[in-house]
């Protein structure tokens, strides 16, 4: 009994190993498989287009909305204290510094993760990985690398949108609805928000986040089982990595960044 | 490094005249083992076919042979280099001169026939392209699908997918060609164009082809040398006609078709009496 439990451990941990080898090593060619600029740009415009393109309409959907929600749960609060002028600089540092890179990157890995690894994970099942290969055409390059690159640069671009719509969306109620001064609503947002400390902390937090998405997104769809039902437990894994990835690493960077202050 | 097969293939002598040369394969897959230490040559020219039944590693082979995936012991030599010892670099230029078509076609679903084909001289060469629409509308029409280019795959019958698939294959002009069951679930036009395809190109194009099939009476008509295997060994080689005369029971149940023989009829069980007094499976 116990030899058969050590032996199960066993089995886990050496699975979890080759996990995390194979996702070393396709990250490894995705940074190395840089597409290249002559031939790979198209590529890289394809799916830049599919990965962040097709994401606006959530990303800023969800920006509005969630900037909207926090104008007003804000303005009730602080017009108890007599502090509504400060709507601003409670919506723009809690957007910058953490919603806007978190939540962004939550949509993503479900609109654009999941995507990303439902078409690998397809291409895998019918064989066209297979027959890519058996061409003399590394995949890894050609199909890995230009969705890699094209989700680390559309994550800090998606999360940059989602920050100004959701101030916008916050103004139109703060400002527009519930009668905030204009003035005080701007005049306070640029005093309190550091383009280092807070937007480029934000920016970074997304660079990081879309890194660790389009990786387990690419790895899910490069390793699933090649059945359908294989392809659909790799998309739920995709997307239940990420979120938890996502908050881990949230903290932990968030405490790196802002711990000392 | 090349090697000579002898009938008991234990002295390995270069032989010029095999493309591939498999020595002593041995491969597992999740401890049930496919290969038991098996010899195949490939002769230069010809069409040699791999039958036996399902899941006995017909595909697998070719697998080994494109390198896809590494024995576990033997060697794997096509044109002279041991494919499991290639870098990737090499690997994928050795692939360069290798076609294999797959059971499913694989063709790429969110592009045209005319790009499918054109894919690996665009991804190869540096072609103009009045020359890669050349070259694609000869590979085309040498499967008779030139008319066809304009269509998607999904477009596609499963036996025009097929040879949009072998045009693809032929693009590079490879000197090695791979079908994965071409016959597999095709109606008999379907079936007759292929094997026709098959032998013709072989013969026009100086190619070398490795056929796995289970399927026995269109193997037989297109191929110089046959191995069937099973059970992770070689069942029985030879020509067709040597095959057809052949005294092995295993051999025969196969090319036959017989429903029961070395084979048995029935997945080995307990007694039947038992299981019917039984209340449990």
């Amino acid at each position: 009994m116990l030899i058969k439990r050590i032996q199960l451990l066993g089995r886990i941990g050496l699975a979890f190993l080759g996990d995390i080898g194979r996702a070393t090593l396709i990250l490894y060619h995705a940074l190395v498989g840089k597409p290249d600029w002559v031939h790979g740009f198209g590529r890289l415009i394809q799916q830049l287009y599919s990965v962040g393109v097709l994401s606006l309409v959530i990303i800023i959907l969800s920006g509005l909305f969630i900037g909207m929600v926090l104008a007003l749960q804000g303005y009730t609060i602080l017009v108890k204290f007599g502090a509504e002028h400060a709507l601003g600089q409670l919506i723009s540092l809690s957007l910058v510094r953490e919603l806007g890179p978190v939540v962004s990157a939550l949509l993503f890995a479900g609109r654009a993760g999941s995507a990303l690894t439902a078409e690998i994970g397809l291409m895998k099942t019918t064989e066209q990985l297979s027959s890519m290969e058996m061409m003399g055409i590394d995949p890894l390059r050609r199909i890995i690398a230009p969705r890699f690159w094209a989700g680390q640069i559309s994550m800090p671009l998606l999360a940059l949108i989602f920050n100004c719509v959701a101030i916008l969306g916050g103004y139109t109620v703060g400002v527009e609805w519930l009668g905030v001064d204009t003035g005080a609503f701007w005049a306070n947002m640029q005093s309190a928000v550091d383009f280092y400390a807070d937007v480029m902390n934000g920016v970074i937090k997304s660079v990081v986040f879309g890194t660790v998405i389009t990786w387990i997104a690419v790895y899910q769809g490069n390793d699933c089982t090649p059945t359908s039902e294989g392809i659909g437990r790799a998309t739920t894994r995709t997307v239940v990595y990420s979120s938890l990835a996502i908050l881990g690493l949230d903290f932990f960077l968030t405490a790196v960044m802002f711990g000392e202050t | 490094m090349h090697f000579k097969q002898t009938a008991t293939h234990k002295v390995m002598k270069p032989n010029l005249d095999n493309l591939v040369e498999i020595r002593q394969l041995h491969f597992m897959r999740n401890s049930r083992v496919i290969f038991e230490g098996i010899n195949i040559n490939v002769t230069r020219g010809k069409v040699t076919a791999v039958m036996g039944p399902s899941g006995s590693g017909k595909t697998t082979l070719l697998r080994l042979i494109g390198g896809q995936l590494n024995p576990d012991s033997g060697k794997v030599v096509v044109e002279g280099e041991n494919i499991a010892k290639l870098s990737r670099q090499k690997l994928y230029e050795s692939r360069q001169r290798m076609g294999m078509l797959f059971q499913s076609g694989a063709l790429f679903t969110d592009i045209s026939v005319f790009e499918n084909v054109a894919f690996p001289l665009r991804e190869h060469t540096d072609l103009p392209e009045s020359m890669i629409r050349d070259l694609v509308l000869m590979k085309l029409q040498a499967v008779g699908l030139r008319g066809a280019c304009q269509l998607m795959p999904g477009e596609l019958s499963g036996g025009m997918a097929r040879r949009v698939a072998l045009a693809r294959a032929l693009a590079m002009d490879p000197s090695l060609i791979m079908f994965d069951e071409p016959f597999a679930g095709q109606d008999p036009i379907s079936m007759g164009v292929l094997v026709q395809l098959i032998r013709l190109l072989n013969d026009a194009l100086k190619m070398t082809t490795i056929i796995v099939s289970h399927d026995v009476k269109e193997t037989m008509s297109i191929a110089d040398y046959i191995y069937i295997i099973a059970d992770g060994r070689i069942m029985g080689e030879g020509k067709p006609e040597d095959l057809l005369q052949s005294g092995t029971p295993w051999v025969q149940q196969f090319i036959q078709g017989l429903p029961d023989g070395p084979v048995p009829f029935h997945y080995p069980a307990r007694g039947f009496a038992n299981d019917l007094w039984n209340e449990t499976v």
